[in-house]
């Protein structure tokens, strides 16, 4: 969230955001689809392949953005719990209801209908053009367990369009240095101000004394006493794991059994020996440097999803293709290339077993294959690939099953309903223990704003100022 | 002219007849025009084979509005059950079948975790059709727009659900907007019985188990029940049909006239007001108020026409959902099917083919890609064990909802239809051998089929899909949804209104009570 980035004064601390230059969908034929900054060029690209399709664009993004304004403010806000008679949920209730009735009536009946739709009708009630839906609908099943045909993907596309990078809305942008490069300038941040923070001590049990929060023990035999803890970890692992059971309500445990985290996406990092080229797109097209996408139709994204909920990654997966190295060469060493490919469906499971390493190796020949259908230099320059399926996301990152938003973003899981009913206020079922992760509202995606909300809720609790920036200011 | 004080209602379905014997009721001058030779709509029993008749569309009754059935007499006019209350039976191919009676298993083995399970979650999805029950005898409020009426209408409806409790009302907030594979996989282990009752959650929608919403889609076919007239599934004694004729007898009792045979082929406007319809013969036939018992695509685009509307309505218009995915099969049997383990008066009740939720879901899959299942889920009945009247003696009527099979299959119809037939009889076979030498003749309806005997566009039995972008104040399309259309003196009746399909009669009462309403405001 840019408040956070501001507030916490990111920029002193070393992270640089440089915004991405757009994504592109290439065919098998040949054909392409690009995503321009400025409105009329890309007006033009979607009329290129459709003409009506050019004028619809407009309505298209007139509509999602005003989405993207009246969400925006959300996010650094604690829901409301709607059973509650609290003044506090009363009042934040209120204000929900005039924030939403202040576009109108039909602004009201789009949104229901757009947290409620699938990607594929949502679109299908702009455009026309096959590919041109596909192009746009692989923003509503990232980190998704659903197809693009599932009801409820028009909401994950909101999700992903929802940040901002200098002051754009629903830009993306790459971290100078790679992702590790917005932590390490929070951890500064946070060094700056007296935190403290000590690495390899994996947490083992949260201690829990007379139905209050005692500390932590960690993995090497260390405690740490502290009258509030607060966990980063998804919810299911928080309460299934670092609890003692017995210190919870057996309501709530299975609640957090029955949490859904199914992980859906999986990962290779290659490292090229030079740049590969995509003869659709030409040398000097600027697309290169943002997302490549090789699809043709919204049925062979729905198939890739079959192939997930028959327990196996899908054999034509859609891909999230990236080479950071032509924005950052800062990333390889001179001449080399780094690919980044975000894969989807993986299954955590294959056929309800773990992954075995042939798995691992069929899945990455998989994904290799497919770019080596559009690049034909690409093999070539292949120097080393690593995989990350969900089994490694889970044991070298901990998330949960590999899911990256710390849980799915379904109607049961968003808004008072994340992670839990009843705990959507970033506070847990035992006294001082409170909730930060993506398990918690707003949800996943680096923005950062379940952290910011969870601490204005502990400084409440400890009745101190809270100093974390709320609603949104424009500037 | 005195027309101006007639109501001409298009389409005698059963929720025209009740929107019509309401309106006769309140002594309007009333006449019901109806295209085919019969009423009823997709609410009939006809002849498939010589001797052998069925409910050519919906064929359990057990939403039928309690109020309505009283209000109207339908019992006076002829309307009786062949069988009140019948039990599904989710049918095993090794005979391991269970008989479920709501939240009550009364035959077969579950283990008693999935038993206690049964009865909780029974209890509990009928709470929250409750909710939603209570809906539907009224207008959906607006929200945003209209005056104070419309904030006390949208209080109401929270009020409802506050009304739970706490707890109930989170899982309540929690469910509504989720799949049904996700929900029977926390509460149950047994797969038989998880089939079952997905299948509940996707009869006549375009949803997979896995697909969102269809818990809401569950939970409005229970609330039609909760509401229905018998609160369980019962069979009309004469089939489906004989709702229809009670409730046209009910309208012409009033003193509304319905004529059949009667295509309409407009609706004629005057300025921005209706004027009437013209029949497809040419026949002009003027009136002050026209309510259409067609779905909104049809009355909309074709008999009123996309030029005399505002160009962002019939873009609504236009995308509301409406292709249908359940195919009706009709059997003549010379005899009765003997299904493996399964005692001869269990046959009589519902039956299901849906051995688990991952079977439904794969049958939905390739759907998606214009083809029929090739191992479709199935609802049957055999009606006439109850019902004589059905087939020659000793002879049997089989009725089966069949799903999935596409509106616009990639294979052509005939040969989409011929394909899905064959493999639909293959599994009857396996579940009770020897039954395809027991077929006599058969029919299978599919969606296109549907479309063009019921006119029904895209051929989806609720008119449009039930899902959570088209309820309540957004069906059929935000901007119409309390039965008045943006032309004047037009309304809706159908199923394309809230509450929705099922044979049901809500929406026609609610949009008699709409043009009377409407006429008080003039």
């Amino acid at each position: 969230r840019p408040e956070l980035f501001r507030d916490l004064e990111l920029a002193r601390h070393g992270l640089q955001v440089v915004p991405n230059r757009g994504a592109v969908t290439i065919t098998i034929s040949g054909d392409d689809i690009g995503n321009y900054t400025d409105e009329d060029v890309q007006r033009r690209e979607f009329a290129r392949h459709n003409p009506r399709d050019g004028d619809a664009y407009h309505r298209y993004s007139t509509d999602v953005m005003r989405q993207c304004k009246f969400i925006r403010p959300l996010l650094l806000r604690t829901p409301p719990d709607p059973t509650s008679f609290k003044p506090r949920d009363i009042r934040e209730l209120i204000h929900l209801g005039r924030e939403f009735t202040k576009f109108g009536e039909q602004f009201i009946y789009d949104t229901l209908r757009f947290y409620t739709m699938s990607i594929a009708d949502f679109l299908g009630e702009y455009f026309e053009s096959d590919l041109i839906k596909a192009h746009l609908s692989g923003s509503g099943i990232i980190g998704s367990a659903m197809g693009v045909y599932s009801p409820g993907t028009a909401y994950v596309l909101l999700h992903h369009y929802m940040g901002d990078v200098d002051g754009s809305i629903g830009a993306w942008g790459f971290a100078r240095g790679g992702m590790g490069a917005v932590s390490n300038a929070i951890a500064s941040a946070y060094r700056s101000f007296g935190g403290e923070i000590a690495t390899d001590a994996p947490v083992e049990r949260v201690i829990v004394r007379n139905g209050r929060v005692a500390g932590v023990a960690t993995a090497n035999g260390n405690e740490y006493r502290a009258k509030i803890v607060v966990s980063n970890l998804d919810p299911k692992r928080t309460f299934t794991r670092l609890f003692d059971e017995g210190d919870l309500n057996p309501e709530f445990v299975k609640r957090a059994r029955n949490f859904k985290i199914r992980g859906s996406s999986g990962k290779l990092n290659i490292a090229l020996d030079g740049l590969p080229e995509f003869p659709a797109l030409g040398r000097d097209n600027p697309l290169r440097f943002g997302d490549i996408h090789f699809l043709d139709s919204l049925e062979k994204m729905e198939r890739a999803y079959d192939d997930w909920k028959n327990g196996t990654w899908s054999k034509e997966p859609y891909l999230d293709l990236l080479i950071p190295s032509m924005t950052d060469p800062t990333m390889t060493p001179p001449g080399k290339h780094f690919m980044s490919v975000f894969v989807q469906y993986v299954p955590p499971k294959i056929h309800g077993r773990d992954w075995t390493d042939q798995d691992r190796d069929g899945f990455k020949n998989t994904v290799l294959d497919q770019i080596g259908r559009y690049s034909p230099n690409f093999k070539s320059l292949i120097r080393h690939v690593q995989v990350r399926t969900p089994r490694e996301l889970e044991d070298e990152v901990g998330l949960t099953e590999g899911n990256i938003f710390q849980g799915e973003l379904t109607m049961d899981q968003l808004l008072f309903n994340r992670p839990f009913p009843g705990y959507a206020q970033y506070r847990g079922p035992v006294k001082g223990f409170y909730m930060c992760g993506s398990g918690t509202h707003p949800g996943g995606g680096v923005m950062a704003a379940p952290g910011a909300n969870a601490a204005r809720e502990i400084l409440l609790d400890l009745k101190r100022p809270s100093l974390v920036p709320e609603g949104w200011q424009d500037d | 002219m005195t027309d101006r004080n007639r109501i001409i209602i298009i389409g005698a379905g059963h929720n025209g007849l009740v929107c019509a014997a309401y309106l006769a009721r309140a002594r309007r001058e009333v006449l019901v025009l109806e295209a085919s030779d019969r009423v009823g709509g997709a609410a009939i029993t006809r002849e498939f084979a010589p001797g052998f008749r069925v409910s050519a569309c919906a064929h359990i009754c057990y939403q039928l509005d309690r109020g309505i059935v009283r209000e109207l007499k339908l019992a006076s006019h002829g309307l009786k059950a062949a069988h009140a209350d019948l039990r599904t039976v989710a049918l095993a191919t090794e005979g391991d079948h269970l008989v479920l009676h709501g939240g009550k298993l009364e035959a077969g083995l579950l283990p008693d975790k999935d038993r206690a399970a049964l009865a909780d979650y029974h209890d509990r999805m009928l709470r929250f059709a409750r909710v939603l029950g209570k809906q539907h005898n009224r207008r959906p409020p607006r929200i945003g727009g209209g005056g104070r009426s419309e904030l006390i209408a949208a209080a109401m409806l929270g009020l409802d659900i506050r009304r739970l409790g706490r707890e109930p009302m989170r899982e309540f907030m929690r469910i509504a907007g989720i799949n049904i594979f996700d929900v029977l996989e926390e509460a149950f282990e047994t797969p038989l019985l998880k089939g079952a009752l997905a299948l509940d959650a996707v009869l006549g929608t375009n949803l997979g188990p896995r697909s969102n919403n269809s818990v809401l889609t569950m939970l409005h076919r229970l609330s039609g029940q909760a509401t229905g007239v018998t609160g369980g599934l019962s069979l009309p004694a004469g089939g489906m049909g004989a709702v229809s004729e009670a409730l046209a007898a009910a309208a012409r009792a009033g003193g509304a006239t319905v004529r059949t045979g009667c295509p309409v082929a407009s609706i004629t406007l005057e300025g921005d007001r209706v004027s009437g319809v013209e029949l497809e013969g040419g026949e002009k036939l003027a009136a002050g108020t026209v309510i259409s018992n067609a779905d909104p695509a049809r009355t909309l685009l074709q008999l009123v026409g996309a030029r005399h509307l505002e160009a962002g309505f019939v873009h609504r218009i236009r995308n509301f959902r409406s292709k249908g995915m359940a195919a009706k099969l009709h059997l003549a049997l010379d005899g009765l099917p003997g299904f493996a383990r399964l005692a001869a008066q269990r046959a009589g009740e519902r039956l299901v083919i849906a051995p688990d939720p991952v079977y439904i879901d794969r049958a939905f899959d390739h759907a998606k890609y214009g083809q029929c299942s090739p191992d479709p889920a199935l609802e049957i009945t055999i009606p006439s064990i109850h019902d004589r009247t059905l087939a020659p003696a000793g002879r049997h009527v089989l009725s089966a909802i069949v799903q999935y099979a596409p509106f616009d299959p990639r294979a052509s119809t005939d040969a989409a239809r011929a394909e899905f037939l064959e493999r639909t009889l293959g599994l009857l076979e396996r579940y009770a051998p020897g039954l395809r030498r027991q077929v006599v003749a058969s029919e299978l309806l599919l969606p296109a089929d549907i479309e063009r005997e019921f006119r029904i566009t895209g051929g989806h039995w609720h008119h449009g899909e039930l899902a959570l972008d088209q309820i309540l104040m957004l069906r059929p399309v935000p901007g119409a949804a309390q039965y008045a259309m943006p032309v004047n003196g037009l309304y809706l009746c159908g199923a394309g209104c809230h509450p929705g399909g099922g044979v049901m009669g809500a929406a026609g009462r609610n949009a008699a009570h709409a043009v009377l309403a409407g006429e008080r405001a003039a």
